[in-house]
């Protein structure tokens, strides 16, 4: 028995119309499919890399690995306050420019200019070429010809967002398309107090976008969490979401939620009810001088919402919740079975110690469940890998997962069809 | 010497989970048995309702050093919530070994 209404077709499935065959993981388990994404998908795409408050300053800067698009890049906030990104990379033979200590990992901080570890050649925070060492050792060099090679750069709603296509022509808006045009205007800058968690997983990384794009699993999966009766009662009824969305490659689940605070104390753990927090969030939501959602949010208009998950292909979520908070996913191949996954939690910032401590219930709450399906990935990802049952059937719920995955498949066909032809962003010594 | 707030100088004897960053809290509770974990919770949770009160009046802002254990020592009343009120296993179940570290967290 349905609790909310379904489209006219009987499924949101066939309303979007993306068919209703069982499906194949091929894409998640071949090692030449996952090459393929590296080159068709995330060397094509806009990625996003971080936000704006990272960048507070000029000269601030912050690298981000992109393993999955062969490269590293350097974001940083120019003399005009632009945000500008290079490949992280000197132009004189190739050493990676911004890293502490170890190259392979992420760094930020604030600086005039770059300065390359190995002979020194430096670089102004517009990427040109300002220094070489012993200029006249080299033969008719024009350091106009050598500065940083730039990566496309853009902000949307206070998102960074980088495209390594040198061929791109796509605006980052239009990218986006109507799912993020509806949750313009939303105060995310408003929401600075920031935990972000990290974690190596062993699955491909759109297994774990699977987990997060449908709520079928959580009242199974996650039973353990809640006390016993909650525990049973979530299980016996089930899931159901109030509303999907599929614009392009991107999609959408909105979702009821109504634990924050909860109906019944009972329902929560002691120590949910005495700081008025859990995984939905802080109960007493802070004021963000928002009189009304953005059409986008709450499409549904359900007085019982809860919280909306978006995913922006390739491998960014954002989920704005009802009690005036967001969290952002991200998902960062590393091999065909592996990927590291990132969870970041926005908050309007603390007023005083206590709500700092309801914050913080909010945020481990995040990691406790986190974990347990980060684990059940390896869990797919190995059974996956046996190639025992090779098609699986997908609900109505489960409609995101049946796009993401034909979404990737269709890219990389794409890419194979026009010859890998749009070769992503190289730049040449002297063209 | 003390650690905590006057008023709260019952938990003295638990000042050692006054730690500061989710990951030490975190560490700390995997290395606890459950014993050790339900002997802090007993002592620590039914003060909690007085520490709400008590943290509602403190500003993060030039938070004293007093102040800044007792936040981190509900702070790992809360990491180990979970196991005393429901799980009864350090870990949360079905978590195998999986990890996750946070990386970013605000400075108190």
């Amino acid at each position: 028995m349905a609790h909310f209404t379904k489209p006219a077709e009987g499924s949101w499935t066939e309303h979007f119309g993306i068919g209703t065959d069982p499906v194949s993981y091929e894409d998640s388990i071949t090692p030449e499919h996952y090459e393929l994404e590296r080159d068709a998908i995330f060397r094509r795409a806009w990625l996003n890399v971080g936000r704006v408050e990272q960048l507070p300053k000029v000269g601030s800067y912050f690298t981000r690995e992109l393993d999955a698009a062969r490269t590293s890049v350097v974001v940083v906030r120019d003399r005009d306050e632009k945000l500008r990104a290079f490949h992280n990379m000197c132009r004189h033979r190739g050493n990676k420019l911004v890293w502490n200590d170890y190259p392979g990992e992420e760094t930020s901080g604030m600086c005039r200019q770059f300065q390359c570890k190995y002979h020194g050649w430096r670089y102004g925070l517009d990427g040109e070429l300002t220094f070489v060492q012993q200029e006249s050792e080299f033969f008719d060099l024009d350091k106009s010809e050598f500065g940083l090679a730039p990566v496309q750069c853009d902000v949307w709603e206070g998102f960074v967002f980088v495209n390594l296509d040198r061929a791109n022509t796509t605006p980052l808006r239009e990218y986006l398309g109507e799912l993020a045009w509806g949750i313009e205007g939303y105060p995310f800058h408003l929401m600075t107090q920031v935990h972000k968690f990290r974690a190596e997983v062993g699955s491909n990384w759109k297994l774990f976008i699977d987990a997060f794009m449908e709520f079928y699993h959580a009242p199974v999966l996650h039973a353990k969490q809640s006390v016993d009766d909650e525990s049973r009662k979530l299980q016996a009824i089930g899931y159901e979401a109030l509303a999907y969305g599929i614009d392009g490659p991107h999609s959408m689940v909105s979702s009821w939620g109504g634990m924050a605070p909860p109906k019944d104390l009972n329902m929560v753990k002691p120590i949910e009810r005495v700081l008025r927090s859990g995984l939905f969030g802080v109960w007493d939501a802070p004021d963000i001088g928002l009189s009304e959602l953005p059409p986008g949010l709450n499409p549904a208009r359900h007085p019982a919402w809860g919280e909306d998950s978006f995913l922006f292909f390739p491998n960014f979520m954002i989920l704005v919740w009802k009690p005036n908070w967001y969290l952002t996913y991200h998902y960062w191949p590393t091999s065909y079975n592996t990927h590291i996954f990132e969870g970041t939690l926005y908050f309007v910032p603390p007023k005083n110690a206590y709500e700092r401590l309801q914050q913080e219930l909010a945020a481990v709450t995040f990691k406790e469940y986190a974990l347990q399906d980060g684990n059940t990935l390896e869990a797919t990802q190995s059974m996956l890998e046996s190639r025992a049952v090779t098609t699986f059937p997908l609900n109505d719920q489960e409609i995101a997962l049946r796009h993401l995955h034909a979404t990737a498949r269709q890219w990389v066909a794409d890419y194979r069809s026009s010859g890998g032809a749009s070769s992503p962003s190289r730049i040449s010594a002297v063209s | 010497m003390a650690v905590l707030p006057a008023a709260f100088s019952d938990l003295e004897p638990f000042a050692d989970w006054a730690l500061p960053g989710e990951g030490a809290r975190y560490d700390k509770r995997l290395a606890s048995t459950m014993d050790e974990l339900q002997a802090f919770y007993d002592a620590a949770f039914p003060r909690l309702t007085d520490g709400v009160e008590y943290l509602k009046g403190v500003a993060l802002d030039g938070i004293s050093d007093e102040d800044t254990h007792l936040l981190w020592l509900f702070s790992s009343l809360v990491t180990v919530a979970f196991p005393v009120e429901v799980w009864r296993q350090p870990r949360v179940p079905d978590s195998g070994a999986a990890a996750m570290y946070a990386v970013v967290e605000p400075t108190v």
